[in-house]
């Protein structure tokens, strides 16, 4: 790979944002991954997530662990920090950033290895942790960054290219997610941008963990009729649960509704999500009955998808530990340090 | 008068601040606060006082020691042998008494009678019925099982002649806010007290007797005083997995944290502590915050050092600050969970794979741990590099007399080159890698800084000075020797070492290194030695990379002893390594069986090969 700046060259027709940044504000360095990736359709969602939304680059802090799906971040807001950390530690690491900035959004990248396999204990312990973040893991049932072999995520029975076939028992990070106690759970398909980019917003504006499991075929290793992770089989067999609309807060609520089927939710940061119900008996709010939905659509072959379960009503980690407002970040001596008259005291006890 | 069951055929000889008391315990029967009682009492008596715990990697059932040297000369380090035995663990009673030096005490229970095969001719037996007085003086059968520890100091406080007004003011610091506690406690030393003066000859031949030496020094011991380094010293994180002997560090910081780091207006923390689910993740956490700007630390052991590897070298190749607090203990893998020892200097001086090198700190007394972790920050954010400070189980979990912990109020943290928002805006071209200085320290921005200029990716990939991906060999090559110089730099911001020349007149050819707990056991080494007419100059290394003075030091000796705390003679190889020193310079004193050095052994294996030292000027002298 090689970092390959793009022309700096502006098409007076690009259509600016509320900050007066236009799309290509939000773009990063060229990608280097495969024709057809499906990750770089991950990448273009983001971009056109954050461009709709006006969200401020700088604050913006990107954080992968290691994998091709991990090596987005260079491909998309190159106006914010990004970490490239290592291979399924990127929980740890985000955890750590956030504690000390409370302040930026925090986008994490991962894969199903980086986060089913090598990192499935930091997964679930940044899970529980509740770090205030949207972290996406680009699913393709398979390590493309090693060459194709199978990931924990692959469907039993579902074969590489190679064609090694899955022996064991998957793992749902969806579903794991839930159980683990995300407060935003979602499952998507990189090839739908329609429904992917909606879900990033409300991911972003989510306060609290928001998870996003994408299936992102990986058409170099794993995208076989004999995969459950390539293009065909998804498109094939993936079913929303509901559909979004992402309506950012600076825009006017014309309407508002709350039918059997349609419900409109108001998120922390002001933005609202029209939600239209396409299973009946699907309630968002209700743990049980998304891990229900997940299961039954499994059974018959079908990938459960669309917002899976939000609850709005969960403290993040900083609210958790009582931390102050200022970001820790920008605390100085005086404000940490209690100084020589209070060590004397303290000597005192040690007397 | 209690039966005596033996008098001594060897009689003591009467000796005042200079013994050991040791004390055998069951772990879990509440001895611990008793114990700590006597010695924080011979402190107040203004006596040198160091304890040592013994203890199992156990919560309850297994046997303990508490062994307090007493030295007056401020002699700290460990001294084989006991004077006064508090025998009060069944299981241990029978080496426990072995190990009393002839004409000492045991103190027992004599509740129940002595077995005769417990029974020496050369030692004084102090029965006091302990379970008997208990039993009938105090109610709760949990009580009469925890004022058993109180009923022995109070005799030992008749047979040493400890001022009881001490004691009794110390049960009352004891237990400050619950004070229906104390009187219950004063009774049971003095049911000890008195029960010691009315059958024996009290004091005994070995007792305590008032002096100064204390004054203006505190008892504390390293992780205390390392978790108040890092409240001075500015961390608001720190992330960690419970591991003996590291977790004192951060319950300790949790304790002062929620005294010291609490906002007055809004009553919120300025601090966060993550219990981590295990050491991956406590170093990816403290390398987040270090990255986003916050000081960060971790306190673990060697198991967690181990795991904290691949992080390590991520830390060392993106150049993000961060401290590791490690706690050493006798390896390898589970090892002597609760033993000491200095085993992991080589694991932690180039930790992680491919080259790398870590700025390494060494205290000796809980004054630098303090001292040290304080600046420890500083330190990373100067060097953007991890900095580990290379503590162990002694000096982490015992008390050590120290000097008061001392802080200058005109210091201000230094973070380092970081570029605030005014500074990018005047900045054309920013390379989160580039080497403007020269000193192979990089210019860094946190998150979120300036709208458009500033931000960079973080990687642990090859990557050229602008934090781009590279995989031009040259490219990689420049910026792998431009970190190497930034450890040239490091000497500057790193506690040099302490180098003393014993004698004056002299032209010492031999010289002794040593760093860490060994330096307790140093001056008694050097004074008994000196009697026999060796002299040493010595130096003390209390950071690494090290200073050109060691490598003088050594070229400057026709021998070196390295006196250190593992198998491998692991700082000598690092020596060997980075000062371009031989086996023919430099020889090993080592002690590796997990408990402290003594300087009786450090003398025994120096005066064992001193074939080889020359014979100086002064031991001429001495001889003629
Ligand atoms: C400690 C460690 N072990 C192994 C690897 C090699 N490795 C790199 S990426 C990867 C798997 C990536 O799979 P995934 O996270 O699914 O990403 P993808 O490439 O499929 O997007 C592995 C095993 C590594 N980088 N680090
Ligand atoms: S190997 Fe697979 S996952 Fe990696 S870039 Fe190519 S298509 Fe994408
Ligand atoms: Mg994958």
């Amino acid at each position: 790979m090689t970092y390959i700046r793009k022309p700096k060259f502006r098409h007076p027709q690009l259509k600016t944002n509320d900050l007066g940044f236009t799309h290509r504000d939000y773009e990063g360095a060229l990608t280097t991954l495969c024709a057809g990736c499906g990750h770089d359709s991950i990448s273009a969602a983001i971009i056109q997530a954050a461009t709709e939304m006006s969200l401020p680059p700088h604050r913006v802090a990107k954080l992968s662990g290691i994998g091709c799906s991990s090596k987005i971040p260079a491909y998309f807001l190159s106006k914010s920090h990004g970490f490239n950390s290592v291979h399924g530690r990127m929980p740890s690491v985000a955890t750590g950033a956030n504690l000390a900035n409370k302040e930026l959004a925090y986008l994490g990248v991962s894969g199903d290895g980086d986060s089913a396999s090598i990192g499935l204990g930091q997964f679930c312990h940044i899970v529980r942790r509740r770090i205030n973040m949207l972290y996406i893991v680009a699913n393709n049932g398979t390590y493309g960054l090693t060459k194709g072999q199978l990931s924990a995520t692959s469907d039993i029975g579902s074969r590489t290219k190679s064609g090694e076939e899955s022996l064991y028992n998957n793992i749902d990070l969806a579903a794991l997610a839930i159980e683990m106690g995300a407060s935003f759970v979602a499952r998507s398909f990189s090839g739908d941008k329609s429904q992917l980019v909606p879900l990033i917003q409300a991911g972003l504006s989510h306060k609290g963990f928001a998870f996003i499991d994408v299936i992102s075929p990986c058409v170099t290793f794993n995208n076989t009729d004999l995969s459950t992770h390539g293009y065909k089989n998804t498109w094939e067999n993936y079913e929303a649960l509901s559909s979004i609309d992402y309506v950012p807060m600076r825009e006017e609520i014309t309407t508002s509704y709350s039918t059997g089927e349609d419900k409109e939710i108001t998120l922390h940061d002001g933005s609202v999500i029209h939600l239209h119900k396409t299973s009946k008996n699907y309630e968002p709010n209700d743990k049980e009955n998304a891990l229900h939905h997940i299961n039954e659509y499994k059974k018959q072959g079908k990938i459960a998808t669309g917002l899976l379960y939000i609850n709005q009503d969960i403290s993040d980690l900083h609210e958790l530990l009582d931390t102050v407002d200022k970001p820790f970040n920008s605390l100085a001596t005086q404000d940490l340090c209690p100084g020589a008259e209070t060590l004397k005291t303290i000597n005192d006890t040690f007397r | 008068m209690p039966e005596i069951v033996a008098t001594s055929k060897v009689i003591p000889i009467p000796r005042t601040n200079d013994f050991v008391v040791k004390f055998a315990n069951v772990n879990g029967s509440g001895s611990a606060s008793a114990n700590n009682m006597f010695a924080k009492a011979v402190f107040r008596m203004g006596i040198p006082v160091s304890p040592h715990n013994i203890f199992p990697s156990n919560i309850q059932g297994l046997p303990t020691w508490y062994e307090v040297r007493i030295s007056e000369s401020g002699y700290l380090g460990r001294r084989d042998g006991v004077d006064l035995m508090v025998a009060m663990n069944e299981q241990t009673i029978k080496s426990d008494i072995k190990s009393v030096l002839p004409g000492g005490y045991v103190l027992y229970d004599n509740s129940k009678t002595l077995a005769a095969d417990l029974i020496r001719d050369d030692v004084n037996y102090l029965g006091v019925p302990l379970k008997d007085i208990c039993l009938r003086e105090f109610e709760r059968p949990a009580q009469r099982q925890l004022f058993k520890n109180i009923v022995y100091v109070g005799a030992i406080a008749a047979f040493l002649k400890i001022d009881f007004k001490i004691l009794t003011d110390l049960v009352g610091d004891q237990f400050r806010g619950k004070e229906k506690l104390v009187p219950p406690n004063i009774h049971a030393l003095e049911l000890g007290h008195q029960y010691a003066t009315e059958n024996y000859q009290c004091p005994l031949h070995i007792q305590l007797k008032r002096c100064r030496k204390t004054n203006k020094k505190i008892l504390i011991d390293g992780n205390t005083a390392t978790a108040l380094g890092c409240v001075y010293g500015g961390a608001t994180v720190a992330a960690w997995y419970p591991l003996t002997p590291s977790t004192s560090v951060v319950d300790n910081f949790n304790k002062y944290c929620k005294r010291l780091r609490i906002d007055p207006g809004s009553g919120k923390k300025k601090y966060a502590i993550v219990q981590a689910e295990d050491e991956l993740s406590a170093i990816g956490i403290t390398l987040g915050a270090g990255w986003n700007g916050a000081r960060a630390f971790t306190a673990t052991s060697g198991p967690g050092i181990s795991l904290m590897q691949e992080f390590l070298g991520l830390a060392y190749f993106s150049e993000v600050p961060l401290v590791i607090f490690n706690i050493q203990r006798a390896g390898p893998s589970t090892g002597m969970p609760t033993r000491t020892q200095q085993s992991d200097i080589l694991c932690c001086a180039y930790a992680s794979h491919g080259d790398t090198k870590q700025v390494l700190l060494f205290p000796s007394t809980p004054g630098e741990c303090f001292e040290f972790a304080a600046s420890s920050f500083d330190i990373a954010d100067r060097l953007q590099t991890p900095v580990i400070m290379m503590s162990d189980l002694e000096l982490g979990m015992n008390e050590q007399l120290c000097d008061s912990l001392h802080w200058d109020d005109k210091h201000r943290y230094d973070r380092g080159k970081v570029l605030t928002q005014e500074q990018l805006e005047s900045i054309e071209n920013f390379g989160r890698y580039n080497d403007v200085d020269g000193d192979g320290i990089c210019y860094r921005t946190y998150p979120g800084t300036h709208p458009s200029k500033g931000s960079y990716f973080t990687r642990g990939s090859s990557h050229d000075p602008f934090a781009a991906y590279t995989e031009d060999g040259d490219v990689y090559a420049e910026v792998m020797k431009r970190i190497a110089r930034k450890f040239e730099t490091a000497l500057k911001y790193l506690p040099k070492p302490e180098v003393r020349r014993q004698s004056k007149e002299s032209k010492n050819q031999t010289g002794l290194i040593y760093y860490g707990t060994t330096t307790g056991a140093i001056q008694e080494a050097l004074d008994n030695l000196a009697r026999k007419g060796l002299y040493f100059d010595t130096l003390r290394i209390r950071s690494f990379p090290f200073h050109k003075a060691v490598r003088n030091f050594i070229q400057k000796h026709e021998t070196v002893y390295v006196i250190e705390q593992n198998r491998d003679a692991q700082m000598k190889s690092l020596l060997k390594i980075e000062c371009s020193a031989t086996d023919k310079q430099l020889k090993s004193i080592l002690n590796f069986n997990g408990m402290l050095i003594t300087a009786r052994h450090i003398e025994s294996e120096i005066i064992a090969s001193l074939p080889s030292i020359p014979e100086s000027t002064d031991s001429k002298k001495k001889q003629a």
